[in-house]
């Protein structure tokens, strides 16, 4: 930008350019950003020499923000005209939305890792909580469970997803088409916490109340998992050429072989990437779990029986009862915290890594 | 093979895997009938007996009726998904306005990545994050804002001490609904016509007077369905909630006190694990609740969609 500044700033020192004038030049608004985010930086140093607290970086950039939006309205209203300053003013707001958005993750982010270092260790992954009081412990019951749980709301909800999207790509036709599409739709906002209660009624309608199993875990997973993977599934499916299908009609293959052997192995990257986001969307729930599964400190292999701890459910039961001393409670919280991120961060990598390499090869 | 002249066309032969596979896909849509009607159903059974119980036999009730303990409740839910829309809207617009008008092309879609990892975050590390980073953070603000500006019943003091009120609650929620309203009006805007937002910029006006014109209008629809979605996730937001808000019950509008209004989801999450007995059917019948004013505003905002056909694949 400085070099665009250097090269126009000759001829305007030798007579003025017809096209420019009435104009900010190019640089203006980065050299208004650098100016008014520095005199913010010196702004809140002497606050920090003034108080004991330290620097505050999210209070800079705020004021950083702010300053940048007033300055350069006010310029380009005396040079530019009203029209022009508006427009600035909202290219300044839209930018800093932008920001706004960036400094909770951000922020979020860098927590959880400074955090989450103190506990993680080989004995948080090699330990379950059973008799640990106050320091050590990990996290074996919970992965366990967590693996359990959502593999088994994958099996039960995969199949049914998947002949959904095929009932209503390849044969949905008139009101009931429409209205399972309509109902995927509101099923997809169904808040986790009413998918956990149903789960555990249908569990204590046959099983007496305040029974808490893996297996009701699992299920009130899959009504959340179902309509992520029938949407995902649906899109998948209809990017299938209908060629591929007219020209398997034309050889005389009936319609069930042309879904299973040409439509679903075109799509299956589609298709696998849908489910792989879908598990990464349900891993992370917490409340289903809460009221479906329970907690637990013990290791527990069987879906069927007793109650089973998961991941997030147990990030949530260390921050709800800290112990005696906190920290090692909020440590644990913040490890496993750490861990949860990093699953689903490694799923969603994972998943665009098959939609990139298992992907149809459609040119030769 | 020689037909008979009356045959008029020659029918399909029915083939068993045909007939096999075309019902299994059928009997997969209508389970998804079947499950949204069982969530109803078992909600339902199972929260009839707290409804018709005597409030007396019900230890959370404690002696009141059952109408009385959800309003606040109910006020919670509505009050704190209402803050957060209210925060995450025109946030959210700019953002999408970013991505798809303002971000150089070449950056666009990996900004647009960024926003979309804030929505693979899980709630429970949103909840960690607002209790022990968010609310400290934002405590000294309240004070300031009670000290100064507590005229305002908004403001009204005493400010909270630790920070975990329902303006931070809602913070959270609005960080948590930002990606969903940004990704659904970022989809919308990209679909305006480009020969509007050309004859915009040809007849002279601005940036911000192209988008004014041309993409606001075509994308109001799109705008007020991903609120409407986003609200419906801010409803039923249960851990971040529960782990930032501590509750006491009461109907108030003052955002920045100790006494803030609880949740339905948040308490039946803090609750249900120490639920007993009739206790249990009563939370479980404010889950049904909860259910209903989803069902209706993700209902409505479908309807606003499918109104439009163009949006119907933007989700």
């Amino acid at each position: 930008m400085s070099r665009t500044m250097t090269s126009e700033s000759p001829e305007a020192t030798s007579f003025p350019n017809p096209y420019s004038a009435g104009q900010l030049s190019k640089g203006t608004p980065f050299a208004v950003l650098a100016v008014s985010l520095a005199v913010s930086a010196i702004m809140f140093w002497l606050f920090q020499q003034a108080g004991d607290s330290d620097y505050n970086v999210i209070g800079t950039l705020l004021v950083a923000a702010i300053l940048y939006t007033i300055v350069i309205y006010i310029y380009s209203l005396l040079v530019e005209g009203t029209r022009k300053a508006k427009d600035r003013l909202v290219t300044a707001l839209v930018g800093a939305a932008f920001m706004l958005a960036l400094l909770p993750l951000v922020s979020l982010l860098i927590t959880v890792l400074t955090n989450g270092v103190a506990r993680f260790d080989l004995e948080f992954f090699t330990y379950s909580m059973r008799n640990v009081i106050g320091d050590g412990g990990g996290i074996v019951h919970a992965m366990v469970g967590t693996l359990l749980m959502t593999l088994t709301a994958a099996l039960i909800s995969v199949p049914i997803g998947l002949m959904t999207a095929v009932y209503l790509v390849e044969y949905g036709r008139g009101p009931l088409s429409r209205a399972i599409t309509f109902l995927v739709d509101v099923m997809t906002g169904i808040p986790s916490i009413v998918a956990g209660l149903f789960a555990y009624s249908v569990f204590a309608l046959f099983f007496g109340p305040g029974v808490k199993l893996g297996i009701a875990g699992a299920i009130s997973l899959s009504v959340l998992m179902i309509p992520i993977v029938v949407r995902s599934c649906e899109d998948m499916l209809k990017l299938v050429p209908n060629e591929l299908r007219e020209a398997a009609y034309a050889l005389g293959v009936p319609k069930w072989l042309t879904v299973l052997k040409v439509v679903l192995p075109t799509s299956i990257a589609g298709i696998m990437t849908g489910v792989t986001l879908a598990i990464a969307r349900v891993i992370g729930e917490t409340a289903p779990l809460l009221v479906a599964a329970g907690f637990t400190n013990n290791l527990n292999y069987n879906l069927l029986e007793g109650r089973m701890q998961s991941l997030p459910v147990m990030v949530y039961s260390q921050y709800v009862s800290q112990g005696a001393v906190p920290q090692d409670y909020l440590n644990r919280a913040w490890a496993g915290a750490l861990t949860l991120i990093l699953i689903v961060m490694a799923l969603n990598l994972a998943a665009r890594l098959i939609a990139r390499y298992f992907s149809p090869k459609l040119g030769r | 093979m020689t037909l008979p002249a009356t045959a008029p066309r020659i029918r399909a032969k029915q083939r068993l895997g045909d007939r096999i596979f075309s019902s299994t896909a059928l009997t997969a849509g209508a389970l998804i009938l079947a499950i949204l009607a069982a969530v109803a159903a078992f909600l339902l059974v199972e929260s009839v007996p707290a409804l018709t119980a005597d409030p007396d036999d019900v230890n959370i009730l404690n002696g009141e009726p059952f109408w009385s303990y959800v309003a606040p409740l109910v006020f919670g839910t509505l009050w704190a998904s209402a803050l957060a829309l209210l925060m995450a809207v025109p946030v959210s617009i700019g953002i999408a306005l970013f991505i798809s008008h303002y971000a150089p092309r070449r950056l666009a879609q990996g900004l647009g990545y960024i926003i979309d990892l804030l929505a693979a975050v899980p709630s429970v590390v949103f909840g960690l994050w607002g209790g022990n980073v968010l609310a400290p953070a934002v405590q000294p603000l309240y004070s300031w804002l009670t000290e100064n500006l507590g005229w305002i019943p908004f403001f009204a003091p005493p400010a909270s001490g630790t920070g975990r009120t329902i303006l931070t609650a809602a913070i959270v929620l609005a960080v948590m609904v930002l990606p969903i309203i940004t990704a659904l009006s970022r989809e919308v805007f990209l679909q305006t016509p480009v020969l509007h937002e050309e004859a915009a910029l040809a007849l002279g006006a601005t940036r911000w007077e192209m988008i004014r014109t041309a993409v606001l209008p075509f994308g109001r629809p799109g705008i007020v369905s991903a609120s409407m979605l986003g609200l419906g996730r801010a409803l039923g937001e249960t851990m971040a909630v529960a782990m930032v808000l501590s509750a006491s019950g009461g109907i108030t509008f003052a955002v920045l006190t100790p006494a803030n209004p609880g949740t339905i989801a948040a308490n039946i999450a803090l609750r249900f694990p120490e639920a007993f007995g009739l206790n249990i059917n009563l939370l479980i019948a404010t889950g049904l609740i909860l259910f209903a004013i989803t069902l209706v505003v993700n209902m409505i905002a479908r309807w606003i969609l499918a109104r439009r056909k163009e949006f119907s694949g933007a989700n």
